[in-house]
C-alpha cells in the first residue's frame, strides 16, 4: 500500500520511518518526512504533474527549487487553498492534498489541449492581433479569454490563518546557506557579530545537501554541514532561518523575508502558531550567497514530462532517494552535468549516454564518467524527444562542424529521463533589486553582479557571483564573514577557511543556445524556451521578424519571462536567442531588471495581524458606553466611533433626525462633541502666532473670552475653521475639526519648528484630555442653573463667545458659550472621569424637559439651517474665505497671516468663482443629492457644462422643507436664478438663495 | 525602506518618519510679498525642485520626538549625505562626483 516504486531502499535525507499520505488528483500516495511534493512525486513515477498555460501541454517536474516553471500546484482545501505553488517548493506532511491545475477534466484528458493542434494559429502577439479590432468587441472577447486564462483558482473564503510581522536588525544578514553562506556565518559568528543567516529550504545546507562525495574538512558533505549547523546554532548572537525566503532588497539594506511557520505542518497543526511571518530586517552588511540556477538547454520538445534539469536530477537521487530505476540520457554544454551521471550510476539509476554538444571533452569529471563505463557521445545533439504524456526516448544526431546543424544519421535511444545542462546562470535577483546593474562574463556565459551601489553595503559570493567550484565557495564565504565582520569592529578570531580536498578541475562550457534538430527551429518539435509561458524559440523568431528586439519587448510581445516564475529558467536563453538573431552581444540585446518579489509572496503576510478590528485603532468617548445603552446608531468620523441618531423604537431615521432637529430649537438636547480637536497654546508669543495662523485678530482678545477663526494655507485655500478661547494672556485653548485635529496640530508645529523657531509657544494636543457635551436649545440655561452653584448663567455675567470655570453636578467645569447650531448653547468641558457622571445628572435632571440627545446627523441639519460651514464638505481645498462669503473674517488691520497674498492672487480674487450658496428645490420634499453636479442650461444628454455641485442638503424639519448649499460658479451674483440638477434620467429645479435658511436674524443664540 | 538617522533621536526607519517638501525656502515677508508679481509668489508657493541628484528636503520624524530636520539626499542612488537641524544652512556637497 505504502509501496514507492521509484524510491531507492536507503541514503538521502528523508526519514524512512515517518511515511507521509497525501493525494495528488484525488489518488491516495505515500511520501517520507523530509520529502518536498515533488520528490514524493517522482517517488511514486508520477511524472505528469501538469498543463502548460497556452498550449495545455503535458508537462512534468523540471527543477528541484524556487525556478520551477511547470509543477504548479493548487495546495489545500476550501478557505485554505492556495494556487500556483511550486511542487519542489512544498514540503510533504500527511494529509497533504494537491491537485494539478490548468486542466480539465483531467491531467491525461484536457480539453484545452486543443489549443496545442491549433497552436500554429496562435503564435505570440495573437491576441494583440486578432481581437484589436473591431474595438467594441472587446468588451465581448474578454469575457473568454479572461475564462481561458489564468492558472490556479483563488480561495473565495477568508483566509483562517494568523500571519505575524517582525522587525530585525543585525550586523551581517547572510541569504542563502550553502557552501558560501555557512562559512560565512561561520566566520562572522564565531567573532560575536550578530548574525542572521536565511535560507528558502526546510533544512540549512543548499547545495551541499545533495552532493554524494564531497568531503569538507576530511567530513562528507552532510556531516560538515551538520557540525556547522551546530557550531551555529551554539552561537547566542546568531540566528538561523530555514523555510525563509528573502523576497525584496530594498534602500539602504533593507531586507524583506517571508518565513513559512507552520506550512510544513499542514493546516491544523500549527494553529497555536502563525502561518507566515514577514520579517523586516535591516542588516549592516547584506551577504547575497543565494547560489546558481541552471539553465536547461533549448532543444526540440524539451518540454515532455521526462525531461530535466540535470542538477536538479541529481538533487532527487541523493538527497530524496526517488530516482530508482530510471533510465537516463543527458544532454550537456558543460562538464557539471557530468557530476549527475556519476551520482545517478551510483544511484542505482542506468545513465545510457551523455550527449556533449562538445566535439572533445576531456575535463576530469568526464573522464571519471568513461571510466564508470557510462557512453558519452561527444559532437552530438538530442534532436527530438519522443512519448507525449512521457518521454519514451530521444533522437541523436552528430552536429555538423559549425555545430549549427545536424547531419543525417539518426540513432534512437529509449529512455524515461532526458536531464539537460546549459550552464548556471548566478541568481542575481537580489542584487538587481537593490538597482545595481549586471554584467555579462563571458568565461562563465552568464550575468554576474556588477557594480553595487552607493549606500547598499553588499557582497555577492560563490555561485551568485559565478563562482562555482566548492573550495573557491568556502574560501569566499569565509573571507565575507571574518572581512566583513572586522570592518563592523568585531576582532574576534574568525577561524580558519574550511578546505577541500581534490576536487576535479572543470572544461569551459560551449555556449548552445538552440540545440539544432532536424527540421528548422518552428517546423518540427517545439523548442521551449520559457516553459511556463509556453514562449518558444520559433516565438523569439517572430518577435524579431516583427521587430520587437529589444528585451522590453520581446517580454511585452512574447510574455517571456512573465508569471509566477519570473523567468528564473528562461530570460538568459531569450536574451542569447536574440543577439544570435541580432548578430550582437548578449549584454547589448538588454538584460532584466528583477523587481521584488523573488517568489511569490502571500498578501497575509503583508497585513500580518492588522485585519479585521485590529486594522485601525477605535476612539470612543468617555460616553459611549451611555449612547450604546440608549439605543445610539453610530458612524466613524475618522477613528472616532459617534453616535449618527437615537432611534426610538418604531423609529426611521428619518423620524429620529427630524425628533432630534426640532427639540434642539424647542427644548433642551445635549451632544457628545468630545471628539472635536483641542490643542493647548501657550508661551508669550501664543497671541502673536495664532495672530499669523488665523486670518482674523487675536492679539486684543480678553481672557475669558472666545472667537471663531478660519485657517488658510498659504495658498488662500480654507484648511480648518474652530474657536479659540484666551485661557490668560499667554494661554489659549484652540479647538479643531474632528477629523482636522492631527492635520491643524502638525501645521502648527511646522511653522513653528521651521519659519519662527525663535518664538516662544508650545503646542500640546489635548483632545483626549477633555470631554466636551453640548447642551443646545432654548431650555439649556435652566437645564444648566440646577445643577451648578458657581457659575452665573445670565447673558450679562455670561455673554455668548466666552467661557466659566466652575462645578457643575459637584465636579470642576469649564463652560464655553459657544453654538453651532445658532441656539442658545453651552459647551461643557470635563476630565473624562467625569463626563459619564455629568452625562447622566444632566439626563436625569433634564427628564422634565424632555431632554433629547442627539447625533452627527442632527448636528449637520442644525448648522446647514444656519448656513455654518463644514470644512471639508463645503471646502474642498480650492475654496477662500471670500468663496464662502466669509469676508467679514478677513482682518484688515494685519499685515500678514499665512495665505494672505495669495488672495490678492489674479485667480483668487476673481469676482466670479465659484461661491457658497443656497438651494432651494421648488418641490420642497425633494432633497437633492449631495455631490450633484449643477447646470445652468438643460441639454438632451451629457456632456452639459457644469457650474457647481451641491455641498451639503437635507431636510429641514424647522423649514418644513428641504435645504442644500452649493458651490456654483459666479453663485452670488446668481441670486434668484434657476438652476438644474441633472441625476438618474430626471432633472430637478432648484433656486439659488443665501446660504442660511433659519432664524436669517440670528436672534435665538440668547435664548 | 530608508534608514534615516534623526538628529535628536538616531537612526530610525523611515516608517517612523514623515517627508514635507524642498528645505531652504524662506518665506517673503509681507514687505517682500507686497511687491511681488503673482509670478514671483507663484515662485515660492508652488515650484518645487525636482533634480537627479542630491535634493535637500525636510522630514520630520512624526513617530518619534516630532521634531523637523533637514536631510540631503541623492534621488537617484536613494543615499543620505547629510543629516542638519533647521535652521542650519545646507552642506557643501559635490554633486558632480555622484
Amino acid at each position: 500500500m505504502t509501496a514507492q516504486k521509484n524510491r531507492l531502499g536507503q541514503g538521502g535525507r528523508i526519514d524512512r520511518t515517518k511515511p507521509l499520505r497525501f493525494t495528488f488528483d484525488g489518488k491516495i500516495y505515500y511520501g517520507y518526512q523530509g520529502d518536498t511534493l515533488a520528490s514524493a512525486l517522482l517517488a511514486n513515477g508520477v511524472t505528469l504533474v501538469g498543463r502548460s498555460f497556452k498550449y495545455h501541454r503535458p508537462r512534468g517536474i523540471l527543477s528541484a527549487g524556487a525556478e520551477e516553471p511547470n509543477a504548479l500546484i493548487q495546495l489545500g482545501l476550501g478557505d485554505r487553498t492556495e494556487p500556483n505553488l511550486r511542487a519542489t517548493q512544498i514540503e510533504l506532511y500527511d494529509g497533504l492534498v494537491a491537485e494539478s491545475q490548468n486542466r480539465w477534466p483531467s491531467l491525461t484528458t484536457d480539453f484545452g489541449a486543443a489549443n496545442s493542434v491549433i497552436q500554429k494559429f496562435i503564435p505570440s502577439g495573437f491576441y494583440y492581433k486578432t481581437f484589436m479590432w473591431p474595438a467594441k468587441a472587446w468588451m465581448f472577447y474578454e469575457k473568454f479569454i479572461r475564462q481561458a486564462a489564468g492558472l490556479g483558482k483563488g480561495p473565495t473564503e477568508q483566509d483562517p490563518d494568523r500571519y505575524d510581522k517582525l522587525y530585525a536588525s543585525c550586523d551581517l544578514l547572510i541569504i542563502g546557506a550553502g557552501p558560501s553562506g555557512l562559512a560565512t556565518a561561520l566566520a562572522a559568528g564565531r567573532t560575536g557579530a550578530r548574525v542572521i543567516l536565511v535560507d528558502e529550504q526546510q533544512e540549512l545546507g543548499g547545495s551541499l545537501l545533495s552532493e554524494r562525495t564531497a568531503e569538507i574538512d576530511g567530513k562528507a558533505a552532510a556531516d560538515w554541514v551538520a557540525a556547522a549547523v551546530a557550531e551555529l546554532t551554539a552561537m547566542p548572537d546568531v540566528t538561523l532561518l530555514s523555510r525563509t525566503v528573502a523576497w525584496a532588497y530594498y534602500d539602504h539594506n533593507s531586507v524583506s523575508l517571508m518565513e513559512r511557520v507552520t506550512d510544513h505542518l499542514g493546516p491544523v497543526a500549527g494553529a497555536n502558531q502563525p502561518r507566515q511571518r514577514l520579517w523586516r530586517v535591516r542588516a549592516k552588511e547584506v551577504i547575497l550567497a543565494t547560489g546558481a540556477i541552471e539553465r536547461p538547454l533549448v532543444y526540440s520538445d524539451n518540454d515532455r514530462p521526462g525531461c530535466m534539469l540535470a542538477s536538479a536530477a541529481r538533487t532527487y537521487a541523493n538527497r530524496y532517494g526517488s530516482m530508482r530505476g530510471q533510465r537516463a540520457v543527458i544532454m550537456t554544454n558543460n562538464d557539471g552535468a557530468y557530476r549527475t551521471a556519476l551520482d545517478l550510476t551510483d544511484a542505482g539509476v542506468t545513465v545510457f549516454a551523455v550527449v556533449d554538444l562538445r566535439s572533445n571533452p576531456q575535463g576530469e569529471l568526464v573522464k571519471a564518467a568513461r571510466a564508470k563505463g557510462i557512453e558519452i557521445i561527444a559532437g552530438h545533439a538530442i534532436t527530438g524527444v519522443k512519448g507525449k504524456l512521457a518521454v519514451t526516448g530521444v533522437d541523436v544526431m552528430p552536429l555538423t562542424a559549425d555545430g549549427k546543424g545536424v547531419t543525417s544519421a539518426s540513432r534512437h535511444i529509449h529512455c524515461d529521463l532526458v536531464l539537460s545542462s546549459g550552464g548556471w546562470q548566478p541568481t542575481v535577483h537580489l542584487h538587481s533589486q537593490t538597482r545595481a546593474k549586471v554584467v555579462w562574463s563571458d568565461d562563465i556565459q552568464a550575468f554576474v553582479p556588477g557594480d553595487k551601489l552607493p549606500g547598499q553595503n553588499n557582497r555577492s559570493i560563490g555561485g551568485a557571483h559565478g563562482v562555482f567550484r566548492l573550495a573557491d565557495c568556502l574560501a569566499e564565504g569565509h573571507a565575507a564573514g571574518s572581512e566583513g565582520a572586522a570592518k563592523l569592529g568585531f576582532g574576534g578570531q574568525s577561524g580558519q577557511a574550511p578546505t577541500v580536498s581534490d576536487e576535479p578541475a572543470e572544461e569551459a562550457l560551449l555556449p548552445v543556445w538552440i540545440v539544432p534538430s532536424d527540421k528548422p527551429v518552428g517546423q518540427g518539435g517545439k523548442h521551449f524556451v520559457d516553459y511556463q509561458n509556453d514562449v518558444t524559440a520559433a516565438d523569439v523568431m517572430l518577435a524579431h521578424r516583427e521587430g520587437y528586439r529589444s528585451v522590453e519587448h520581446l517580454k511585452r510581445y512574447t510574455t517571456m519571462g512573465m508569471a509566477t516564475d519570473q523567468g528564473k529558467t528562461s530570460n538568459v536563453n531569450a536574451l542569447a536567442i536574440m543577439a544570435g538573431l541580432r548578430n550582437v552581444e548578449i549584454p547589448s540585446v538588454g538584460t532584466t531588471t528583477f523587481r521584488p518579489p523573488y517568489t511569490p509572496v502571500t498578501l497575509g503576510t503583508f497585513s500580518g495581524i492588522d485585519k479585521g478590528d485590529f486594522l485601525d485603532p477605535i476612539r470612543k468617548t468617555a460616553m459611549h458606553q451611555w449612547h450604546e445603552q440608549h439605543g445610539a446608531v453610530f458612524e466613524c468620523v475618522g477613528q472616532w466611533h459617534r453616535p449618527y441618531y437615537y432611534p426610538k423604537p418604531g423609529e426611521s431615521m428619518h423620524d429620529a433626525v427630524n425628533r432630534e432637529v426640532k427639540a434642539a430649537r424647542t427644548g433642551v438636547t445635549i451632544v457628545d462633541a468630545t471628539t472635536l480637536g483641542k490643542i493647548d497654546i501657550q508661551g508669550p508669543d501664543a497671541a502673536w502666532f495664532l495672530n499669523m495662523v488665523y486670518t482674523n485678530a487675536w492679539t486684543k482678545l480678553e481672557p475669558g473670552r472666545c472667537r471663531y477663526g478660519l485657517m488658510l494655507g498659504e495658498d488662500g485655500m480654507v484648511f480648518d475653521d474652530g474657536v479659540t478661547s484666551r485661557i490668560s494672556e499667554n494661554h489659549f485653548h484652540m479647538t479643531t475639526t474632528t477629523g482636522g485635529a492631527p492635520r491643524v496640530m502638525s501645521w502648527l508645529e511646522e511653522w513653528h519648528q521651521c519659519e519662527w523657531p525663535d518664538k516662544k509657544v508650545y503646542f500640546t494636543s489635548v483632545t483626549e484630555q477633555w470631554s466636551v457635551m453640548a447642551l443646545n436649545g432654548p431650555l439649556s440655561r435652566k437645564l444648566l442653573e440646577e445643577l451648578t452653584t458657581d457659575i452665573p448663567l445670565d447673558d450679562d455675567s455670561f455673554p455668548f463667545m466666552s467661557f466659566k470655570d466652575g462645578h457643575l453636578a459637584g465636579v470642576p467645569v469649564r463652560i464655553f458659550r459657544i453654538s453651532f447650531t445658532g441656539e442658545l448653547a453651552f459647551e461643557v468641558n470635563c476630565k473624562p472621569s467625569h463626563a459619564l457622571h455629568i452625562w447622566r445628572a444632566l439626563m436625569q435632571a433634564g427628564e422634565k424637559y424632555d431632554i433629547t440627545p442627539y447625533g452627527t446627523e442632527a448636528m449637520h441639519v442644525l448648522r446647514a439651517e444656519k448656513g455654518f460651514i463644514i470644512v471639508g464638505q463645503e471646502t474642498d481645498g480650492t475654496i477662500t474665505p471670500y468663496d464662502l462669503g466669509m469676508g467679514w473674517i478677513m482682518a484688515k488691520s494685519k499685515t500678514d497671516f499665512l495665505g494672505r497674498r495669495s488672495l490678492t492672487r489674479e485667480d483668487t480674487k476673481r469676482p466670479d468663482r465659484k461661491h457658497l450658496v443656497g438651494l432651494l428645490t421648488d418641490n420642497p420634499n425633494e432633497v437633492l443629492l449631495e455631490g450633484g453636479q449643477i447646470v445652468a442650461h438643460v441639454k438632451d444628454k451629457p456632456p452639459m457644462d457644469m457650474i457647481g455641485h451641491v455641498t451639503s442638503s437635507y431636510y429641514s424639519p424647522n423649514c418644513n422643507r428641504s435645504i442644500a448649499l452649493a458651490l456654483v460658479k459666479n453663485g452670488r451674483n446668481r441670486m434668484g436664478e434657476t438652476v438644474y440638477l441633472p441625476y438618474e434620467g430626471k432633472v430637478i429645479p432648484a433656486r439659488i438663495t443665501e446660504p442660511k435658511f433659519f432664524d436669517l436674524e440670528g436672534k435665538r443664540i440668547n435664548g | 525602506m530608508f534608514l534615516i538617522t534623526c538628529p535628536y533621536c538616531g537612526a530610525r526607519d523611515e516608517h517612523e518618519f514623515g517627508y514635507g517638501h524642498e528645505a531652504h525656502i524662506v518665506r517673503p515677508t509681507p514687505a517682500e510679498y507686497e511687491q511681488m508679481s503673482d509670478a514671483e509668489w507663484a515662485q515660492y508657493l508652488f515650484m518645487r525642485k525636482n533634480p537627479k541628484g542630491v535634493h535637500f528636503e525636510r522630514w520630520v520624524h512624526t513617530k518619534g520626538c516630532r521634531r523637523w530636520f533637514n536631510v540631503a539626499r541623492h534621488t537617484v542612488t536613494h543615499e543620505i549625505l547629510a543629516v542638519y537641524e533647521m535652521g542650519k544652512p545646507a552642506p557643501q556637497i559635490d554633486t558632480e562626483k555622484k
